[in-house]
């Protein structure tokens, strides 16, 4: 926390830049549900946000147990900000076990909140304690406040229970709410706009949504009346460009992108998938939209999802699928046969930690590689990447965009940290949407001779022609074996393979002729050296960026949102640096492209942990590379 | 379906490409009967869609002139699936074959039975793998040697029928290839049906398994193995109708001599609603060596998968009004800076 205002009069309000609160607990314990309103309430401050959810793969692991803790990380400022934070300020832990997993991460002299209640002989057992860190001194370095929450949950729903509305066990599972209401206290939170939104969830059981009410009332009055917690604080708005804000995660802004791209492309949605984390929450969100056409189909596999996809992308839908790793392993074989049939269709990987089933709630840029190349022959095709949650909706649809322009399968990738993280999003103009019904002509007539040929292309754009089912005189047979120039016929020929081998090349390449110029963030217009990224760590880049700038390293930054093809003017770029420092979640696999492709000695900085670079680190990391040891 | 005002014939329906199976091939017979019968039923070209995956009968769409997509090995009914939930107005045929469908393909022709999606699904089932030059396939009769199993299979092979029937397929059937007036009956009954039909045809591979279905094609010998299925009748067959299908108490079915029977003969009945009786019947024969049932099992309306995705949408459009992207962008919680 960077506070303006200091020795305040206590019980006043301390100003805050920005702060960082994690709450953890055990994965029944609503942490996320709690972190998604404390954000809630944030974004209606003003406050510029990000958010780091952080849970196990399995649904229930044991209570009390490190396996079994979830945790929820807020980053909130009244400045412009790019990462859900370093190190938290508050920690709000629900049980030992969150304490075990979480105090590490604190800052110094950072404020613990504890639910004295978990802190039994077993549940500390459980956590590994052999003492009562309470006790034991491993505190000292830290603000403390002890506060029994099951204890006071139970005693604010007495009345509730007494009266029948419900038993202890669901009294007690109003617990988040009385943190959520202590800690909307503590950063001067207004919480009615959760309470309306406990009623209208709740609202089939009235009795549940005035337990959780009077849970949440219960724990801001606890911070309001108990002596124990001497400062409160406050973080006011940011100044955010002006217009109308709402909060985004990646998934959803995938989901909304794509229905903007059927609206603004005219075509009808036709999304097939099969459940996997972290995606699956984009066939919930589509699910939910079927009033904008949107036709969902769970199949029975990844491998029926894209085979949907491309059926019904050779009807004329704009066509979608998404997974995550191993699913798009699966579909591997079918987006080679989406590249030689070339129908426009999209791909979308929410990466996660791999290989093999790997780390499912985590998130890792471990895909590049395997969707860039993972297809037998050749078989090239576009790969779009997205920087933030809400840049998920942009690159949804321009990925919409190559795949209509070129009629080609688009790949997207977007990852575990971005799809359930959330940040404020200003909204877009529907009119000022890219009108992807001028990207593309659906094929009607004969275009040789009175006949059709169906592989017979767009000089421009080397598109091939999109003629649907039900149109008479243009019925043509597609498929995975080699086609004939123009006639489409299989076709065996040496000549023929090689030539529709670089026309598949070249078509992706010519996408890079229509690609904005590349935007260099250096503010000091002489930096020698410059930070490459793509993808989620966009955010921790720009973060550490700013961080040595502040300390007089002149650094310069730039983000790849398209990585297959990657832009003409991108060579140039990196060879005019004394240094190029390419930071990455796997092991170097854009690092490696770009030396391969530029020849230029790119320094990579790699590490694999489930989470999110720490802006910190990066800025370790770029100073070494840049005017360190390594340099 | 499509209706049809036009005069079409089967040239319509026929493709500038040269056929490229062996000479003698189960598939050309096939072939001549779905191209003479499409027009015959007022298809048209433009409507129609064939999509196929990998092997020999897989080549199928490149013959016919209508839309097709020769895909890859077993995703057939996937596209397909994709296909007809997005275009209701199209007919949608799968072809496959016995590796194809039963083998790399099987989860998807079991989801595609079931969920009852409307394709007419045609599985040319020759027991053996002809593309690849010859090894068993998941129809081949236990034991029979092949390149891949010299010393005799040791895979119990599947029931085509049986397996569809077990997912409750809404039309199931089974024909020869070379009996072209009872496939062509049998195809004309899958063409009429909404929602899944399943064929299964018998289909000679002259090089790598010749003769597989001689029981039930061979002149002198098929009279007394083809079981005739003729809805409403009881069911008996021989040269004299000497023998008859009865139910026995538990559930399975067998043949006795027709004087026998008495009122234990089954009365064919396409329409019963629960499929226990057809695949009882299915059970007859596990490979088409002896006595085996052909015509149509079982014909019955349920409704239809992609009616049902597309009822879904027009109901969210009737209860929440066509979507409105701006308001769907600005829902949940927004804010106003500035």
């Amino acid at each position: 926390m960077s506070d303006t205002a200091t020795e305040e009069h206590p019980r006043e309000r301390v100003q805050l830049h920005n702060a960082v609160i994690r709450f953890a607990g055990d994965s029944g314990d609503g942490m996320q549900l709690t972190g998604d309103r404390f954000t809630a309430q944030s974004a209606l401050a003003g406050n510029d946000l990000a958010t780091l959810p952080d849970f196990p793969a399995e649904i229930r692991a044991p209570a009390g147990t490190l396996a079994g803790v979830s945790s929820f990380q807020l980053h909130f400022s009244d400045q412009d900000i790019h990462t859900p934070g370093d190190a938290p300020d508050v920690l709000v832990a629900m049980n030992p076990a969150a304490l075990m997993k979480h105090l590490e991460a604190l800052k110094p002299g950072g404020t613990v909140i504890l639910n004295t209640d978990a802190f039994t002989e077993r549940n500390l057992q459980k956590a590994g304690y052999e003492d009562d860190p309470r006790y034991d001194g491993s505190l000292t370095d830290f603000q403390v406040h002890e506060v029994p929450v099951t204890d006071l949950t139970l005693r604010a729903l007495e009345g509730h229970v007494e009266r029948g509305e419900l038993n202890k066990k669901g009294a007690e599972r109003c617990k988040n709410m009385l943190a959520l209401g202590l800690v909307s206290w503590m950063f001067s939170r207004r919480i009615d706009e959760t309470e309306t939104w406990l009623q209208s969830k709740f609202a089939a059981k009235p009795e549940l949504a005035d337990a959780n009410v009077t849970a949440l009332r219960a724990g801001w009055n606890y911070g309001e009346t108990t002596e124990a917690f001497v400062f409160h604080y406050e973080v006011k708005a940011a100044p955010l460009l002006a217009g109308r804000y709402r909060n985004i995660t990646g998934n959803q802004a995938v989901a909304y992108g794509l229905i903007a791209a059927s609206v603004r492309a005219e075509l009808p949605l036709f999304y097939g998938s099969y459940p996997i984390t972290p995606a699956s929450d984009i066939l919930h969100e589509l699910a939910k939209q079927k009033n904008f056409g949107v036709q969902t189909f769970q199949a029975e596999d990844e491998i029926a999802a894209i085979g949907s996809v491309i059926g019904a992308a050779f009807g004329g839908s704009l066509a979608v699928t998404a997974s995550s790793g191993p699913g798009i392993a699966l579909k591997t074989e079918a987006m080679g046969l989406a590249v030689a049939t070339e129908l426009p269709l999209l791909v979308v990987n929410v990466m996660r930690g791999g290989p093999s089933t790997g780390l499912p709630t985590k998130t890792e840029q471990s895909d590049l590689n395997q969707v860039l190349y993972g297809r037998n022959g050749e078989a090239p095709l576009p790969v779009v990447a997205a920087a933030s949650p809400s840049d998920c909706f942009d690159v949804t649809l321009e990925a919409a965009r190559i795949a209509l322009t070129y009629r080609i399968p688009v790949v997207v990738l977007s990852d575990g940290y971005l799809a359930n993280s959330a940040e404020p999003w200003l909204l877009p103009a529907v009119d000022d949407l890219p009108r992807l019904s001028e990207a593309f002509e659906v094929t009607t007539e004969p275009n040789a001779d009175g006949a059709f040929q169906p592989y017979k292309r767009d000089e421009q754009t080397l598109a091939r022609p999109w003629a649907l089912p039900g149109t008479p005189g243009l019925e043509h047979r597609i498929g995975g074996l080699e086609k004939e120039l123009d006639s489409g016929h299989i076709s065996y020929d040496p000549a023929n393979h090689h030539a529709m081998t670089e026309l598949r090349h070249e078509r992706v390449r010519r996408i890079a002729d229509g690609l904005p110029p590349l935007e260099v963030e250096d503010p000091s217009g002489e930096a020698e050296v410059l930070v490459v990224g793509w993808g989620s760590t966009s955010g921790p880049i720009r973060a550490a960026c700013a961080q040595l700038r502040e300390r007089g390293l002149q650094v310069a930054r730039v983000h790849l949102r398209h990585l297959s093809p990657l832009p003409n003017d991108l060579d140039e770029l990196l060879r005019s640096y004394r240094t190029v420092v390419c930071p990455e979640n796997n092991m170097g696999q854009l690092s490696t492209i770009l030396r391969a492709r530029t020849l230029v000695d790119i320094k990579g900085y790699h590490r694999v942990t489930g989470q999110p670079f720490a802006s910190d680190e990066l800025a370790a990391a770029i100073e070494d590379f840049g005017w360190g040891e390594q340099a | 379906m499509t209706t049809n005002e036009g005069k079409l014939t089967k040239k319509d329906f026929t493709s500038d490409r040269e056929v490229r199976w062996c000479p003698g091939c189960g598939d050309y017979a096939i072939l001549a009967t779905v191209q003479s019968l499409l027009p015959e039923m007022g298809a048209r070209p433009e409507s129609t869609v064939f999509v196929s995956g990998i092997g020999c009968s897989s080549r199928f769409p490149y013959y016919m002139d209508t839309y097709g997509i020769h895909s890859i090995h077993g995703r057939a009914p996937a596209l397909a699936t994709g296909l007809a939930i997005s275009r209701p107005d199209l007919d949608v045929w799968v072809v496959t074959g016995d590796g194809d469908g039963l083998s790399i393909g099987g989860n998807h022709l079991m989801h595609a039975l079931r969920r009852n999606v409307n394709l007419k699904i045609l599985l040319f089932n020759n027991e053996i793998y002809g593309l690849t030059k010859g090894q068993y396939s998941p129809t081949s009769p236990l034991g029979s040697t092949h390149k891949s199993t010299p010393l005799g299979s040791l895979d119990r092979p599947i029931n085509p029928v049986s397996l569809a029937l077990g997912v409750e397929a809404t039309y199931v059937a089974r024909s020869i290839d070379t009996d072209r007036q009872h496939l062509s009956e049998v195809l004309r009954r899958a063409y009429q049906h909404r929602g899944s039909a399943f064929v299964e045809i018998y289909q000679n591979c002259n090089i790598f398994n010749d003769g597989a279905f001689a029981a039930l094609k061979d002149k002198d010998r098929k009279d007394h193995n083809q079981i005739r299925l003729e809805s409403g009748e009881p069911i008996t067959f021989g040269p004299d109708n000497e023998r008859a299908v009865v139910a026995e108490p538990d559930g399975s079915m067998s043949i006795v001599p027709t004087e026998e029977a008495g009122d234990r003969v089954v009365i064919h009945d396409p329409a019963r609603e629960e499929p226990t009786t057809a695949f009882a019947l299915s059970r007859l024969a596990l490979n088409p060596v002896g006595p085996t049932p052909i015509g149509i099992f079982r014909d019955v309306d349920r409704p239809v998968y992609d009616d049902l995705v597309r009822e879904q949408v027009e109901q969210s459009r009737a209860q929440q009004g066509d979507g409105d992207l701006q308001a769907l962008l600005a829902s949940g919680n927004v804010w106003d800076v500035g």
